[in-house]
């Protein structure tokens, strides 16, 4: 009988990720131990402390190029810099689902599982405090998510997928206000979801079929050799990509997002918003340029494709919007496509670039649904686009903003919104993807419209009887949207260190 | 003299406006005070810059750089060769008699009157940023940046349909901002990863990657300029705006399309430039006689004023694509006769505007009888703007219609019956508004019972000056214009013709 031989581990280089998986069991025995009207008090400096403590590490294996656990996990420039932007985009978020100040209890719902519309439902609408189940969940999450952007072989990316996706799933239903709509969301996204993972599964049977291995770098041998079924590689990336796509938000595979975006409870969707299209966007840079650079020709009129429906989807039906928050998701759908631009240059600057969009839209999105979650009358957050009219002179301050964070979006100069634009755009044209950066600046034009039609609400039209107020930020808000909008500033006027940090981290291992 | 004046006068209007902006919203007259101020002390900086420019030195002088993204090559670089200058001196005069003349606009309609005149030094600070910039990243940074003051200005300030025109307007130079995006990466990616201008000038494209670039470049300069047929969005921003902004946005910003072909699409793109040299004559002569026509139809005395301006840029677009150092001289020139004549005319209609509360035609009529002062102005800017012989913008429009004329008979001989149809349609709008009976309407109004008081009369006595002066003795302009047209003239590899006889001594 041969002796099993167990595989050396790095446990240092998988710190962060361990961090965070401890953090969230002790989420969940804190949920068990502590009394219900303490536990907000335990678990908000437990998971800041606790990502926290994980950047730390990431920050301590800076310049790491191993493989570790059996070749299923790849710590290297792209793995960390992308762990360390879901933590930090993390902690933002974080600060915002903490927020208790500005509606009794928090945004979440105490007991999401009563029927909507009981009387035990009415009662905790009223001000019954919310589940504090959502910190552990949310830890999961993004543990999950840095495992999905280090994982070196398809199973771990599989099963990191799964880890992540379930707890947004179930976060999505937590929303106090407008119980139907957030089920509705986290069904859909659940079902969809579900058929994306089958998706994935699939795409990994058929690339085992291909390669007869599923780590990137015998695949990325496979690949290059050409020796195999062109229709097992063919139709398993194409799976795969279908799988990636998904979560990243890209059409034709983006029909969840306004809902679940809509649907979610505000400071999840920026969660999602900016942290799952991280990891989404980190995977799916590992699979093409770890494990199929091979077939670059093949895909990437395909992906091309897809990276201009994309856009074109997101900048047209973002015009069409009267929802502030469907609004921000096709937004959102538009960006996925601005990023898989940057992606198929498939040149080092390729891999950069994409990494400083990623962060550069993160903190921007963050703070954006930071101030969605501040306009709120009676019965919570106002998100029609009618009741913004006249927002900047009831509150010039969080118009202006807002204005500053819309005009990020369109892509103008001193805001970070153009500089990844210009960095992206740039790659791509020296990937030789002209035609990728000419549909990229004509949907860029398309998607100005929506915003500019905000800017117009907000300042140049009267306020009408329902234009709500702008409730006072507690401490949490207030420091989320300082720091997406000062980051916003930052990498526009001088993006120069990020654009450095990613530079240098732009390095697979195979 | 090594004073970084060009950075320094970026930066001042911008401090300003900070200041201004901060100021209480109780105090409006604080505000225009310390914003009239501030821009006269720009504009005796500017001043002063002027003095230490050497007309026949070096192409580019005030050549300032330091490092701001160094990992693509962007730099703050400001440098200013004649064109540039002048068109600097351009702006610092207009803003302090802009600010002077919009000393009561704000006031209507209860709006914040400090952040209407810190978005005026805003804008400025954003102006005088695009035409000093020597680094193309630079140039598009402010390029684009200039829009939202100027978004503002119209939409939160405007009359009629401001917030039409506001979004017109930023949409429309959006889209041309972003095609000039496009090739701004292009240009980087194929030149080398480099923004400095002279590096780009240096390096070599092939035929058909060149002929795309011009293209993303002058589509955006064509619409800011604007030319035929990118021209719909100015009526309507000029004609929503408020005067003041209106002089600056038709006076200065939209210049930055013609600057911009100058001093971007031809010395950078000089092959594409010959080659699409017809198509651009092509639609500036349409511009001339098109916004000419409608001008004579207008009833909307701003709506006017701005096809007048459409018509004008088509002259300075013939002037340009002569590719004649005279032509070029005159187009330079224009840019800047342009800029005071219909500042003024903008002024003094926002002057009948305010008094009126309106700018229809029709609701004016015999207004001569009762303002003779403001009428004699309004004739003056009218007169000056038709380009009579005497006035400056004669001088130009001559020397574009005589540089055109050596190398191409037929766009100089369809661009002269331009000059009938301006006659047609500024003389018109006088008899319409100002001779004739009077309007009952205007007898009974209480506006119109006051002519210039000393303010209105400080802003345009400047201006009028200018104009007369220029009209006689053009030569401190064009002896700094004209070595810089001839190093653009060079870099074209246009040579001039063998100049008739006395051509020269007409441009003095």
């Amino acid at each position: 009988m041969n002796d099993l031989k167990l595989p050396a581990i790095d446990y240092a280089a998988l710190a962060p990720m361990l961090i965070l998986f401890g953090v969230a069991c002790l989420g969940v025995l804190v949920e068990a131990a502590v009394p219900r009207a303490r536990r907000g008090l335990v678990q908000v400096p437990l998971g800041l402390l606790g990502l926290v403590a994980a950047l730390v590490f990431v920050i301590a294996e800076a310049g790491t190029r191993k493989r570790t656990a059996g070749e299923a996990i790849a710590i290297d420039g792209p793995a960390l810099f992308l762990q360390g932007a879901i933590i930090v985009l993390g902690v933002v978020a974080l600060l915002l689902i903490a927020e208790r100040s500005l509606e009794p209890g928090g945004p979440f719902v105490a007991q999401p599982a009563r029927p909507v519309g009981s009387e035990a439902d009415r009662s905790q609408a009223a001000g019954e405090g919310g589940a504090t189940e959502a910190y552990p969940l949310v830890m999961f999450a993004l543990a999950g998510m840095l495992l999905f952007v280090a994982a070196n072989d398809l199973l771990t990316m599989f099963v990191a997928l799964e880890v992540f996706s379930l707890p947004l799933y179930l976060l999505c239903a937590l929303a106090r206000r407008r119980r139907l709509l957030s089920q509705e969301a986290a069904l859909k996204y659940f079902l969809l979801g579900a058929y994306a993972s089958a998706f994935f599964l699939f795409g990994i049977a058929l690339i085992y079929g291909y390669a007869g291995a599923i780590t990137f770098s015998r695949i990325h041998q496979a690949v290059t050799a050409g020796t195999g079924s062109g229709v097992l590689l063919f139709a398993g990336l194409a799976l795969l990509a279908i799988g990636l796509l998904f979560k990243a938000a890209a059409a034709p595979f983006h029909v969840w997002t306004p809902d679940v975006y809509q649907g979610a409870p505000t400071p999840i969707t920026s969660l999602m918003a900016a942290c799952t299209k991280t990891a989404a966007f980190g995977a799916l840079l590992r699979v093409l340029y770890v494990g199929f650079p091979g077939a670059t020709w093949d895909f990437r009129p395909i992906i091309g494709v897809i990276a201009i429906l994309t856009m074109l989807v997101g900048a047209v039906l973002a015009v069409t919007q009267t929802d502030m928050k469907r609004l921000l998701a096709y937004s959102s759908i538009a960006n996925a496509g601005y990023l898989l631009v940057g992606v198929l240059a498939m040149t080092p600057e390729g891999v950069s670039s994409t990494l400083f969009y990623l962060v550069a839209y993160g903190f921007t999105v963050i703070a954006a649904f930071a101030v969605v979650t501040l306009v709120r009358d009676a019965d919570g957050e106002a998100t029609h686009l009618s009741r913004w009219a006249g927002l900047g002179r009831r509150s010039p301050l969080f118009a202006g903003v807002f204005t500053f964070l819309l005009l990020a979006f369109a892509g103008i100069p001193l805001t970070s919104g153009f500089t990844s634009k210009f960095a992206v755009f740039g790659a791509a044209f020296g990937g030789g993807q002209v035609w990728l950066v000419v549909a990229g600046v004509v949907t860029s034009m398309l998607l100005a419209f929506p915003y500019l039609r905000v800017v117009v609400m907000m300042w140049l039209s009267e306020p009408g009887e329902s234009t709500p107020s702008v409730s006072v930020p507690g401490a949490f808000t207030s420091a989320a949207l300082v720091i997406g909008v000062l980051v916003t500033l930052l990498l526009g006027v001088l993006p120069g260190p990020l654009l450095d940090l990613t530079t240098r981290a732009g390095d697979f291992v195979r | 003299m090594n004073f970084p004046f060009l950075s320094v006068l970026t930066v001042a209007p911008l401090v300003g406006a900070v200041v201004v902006a901060l100021l209480p919203r109780t105090r409006p007259a604080l505000a225009k005070q310390v914003a009239l101020g501030w821009s006269v002390a720009v504009l005796a900086l500017s001043v002063a810059m002027w003095i230490a420019y050497q007309a026949g030195g070096d192409r580019f002088q005030f050549r300032e750089s330091y490092p701001w993204i160094p990992n693509w090559g962007v730099r703050f670089t400001f440098a200013a060769d004649g064109i540039a200058l002048v068109m600097l001196m351009l702006i610092a005069v207009l803003m302090p008699l802009v600010i002077l003349a919009s000393w009561h606009d704000a006031e209507r309609g209860k709006r914040n009157v400090p952040v209407y005149f810190a978005l005026l030094l805003a804008l400025q600070s954003t102006m005088f940023g695009v035409f000093a910039a020597a680094d193309v990243f630079l140039f598009y940074v402010f390029f684009e940046v200039m829009l939202v003051p100027m978004y503002f200005l119209i939409g939160s300030y405007g009359g009629g349909k401001r917030q039409y025109a506001a979004v017109k307007f930023f949409l429309y130079s959006l889209v041309g901002g972003l095609f000039m995006l496009a090739a701004v990466i292009g240009l980087w990616v194929l030149g080398g990863h480099t923004f400095d201008w002279q590096a780009l000038v240096d390096a070599n494209f092939s035929t058909g990657a060149e002929r795309w670039l011009f293209l993303g470049f002058f589509a955006a300069f064509a619409i800011k300029a604007p030319f035929f047929p990118f021209h719909t969005w100015l009526p309507d921003a000029g004609g929503a705006a408020p005067a003041g902004a209106a002089a600056i946005l038709v006076g200065v910003l939209d210049k930055v399309g013609t600057f911009g072909i100058l001093r971007y699409c031809l010395p950078l793109f000089p092959e594409a430039s010959r080659y699409f040299a017809p198509l651009a004559l092509t639609l500036a002569v349409i511009g001339i006689i098109y916004a000419a026509l409608l001008a004579v139809g207008q009833n909307d005395l701003k709506r006017l004023v701005s096809y007048t301006s459409i018509a004008h840029f088509g002259f300075i677009g013939v002037g340009i694509f002569a590719f004649t150092t005279q032509a070029g001289t005159g187009a330079v020139l224009y840019m800047v006769n342009h800029g005071l004549a219909t500042g003024l005319l903008f002024l003094v209609v926002g002057m009948f505007v305010a008094r009126r509360n309106s700018a229809l035609v029709s609701d004016f009529g015999g207004a001569g009888k009762l303002l003779p002062l403001l009428a004699g102005v309004l004739l003056f800017a009218g007169l000056a703007s038709l380009a009579l012989p005497g006035t400056a913008p004669f001088v130009s429009e001559f020397l574009v219609l005589l540089g055109s004329f050596t190398v191409n008979k037929t766009v100089a001989v369809i661009a002269t019956s331009g000059i009938i149809l301006a006659a047609g349609y500024v003389l018109w709008m006088i008899q319409r508004t100002t001779q004739g009976t009077v309007n009952p309407a205007l007898a009974s109004n209480e506006g119109m019972r006051h002519d210039m008081s000393l303010r209105e009369k400080v802003v345009v006595a400047p201006l009028i000056a200018l104009i007369v002066l220029l009209g006689f003795y053009p030569k401190p302009v064009t002896d700094v214009i004209n070595p810089a047209v001839k190093a653009t003239m060079a870099d074209v590899g246009a040579s001039d013709p063998a100049p008739a006889a006395g051509t020269t001594e007409a441009a003095r």
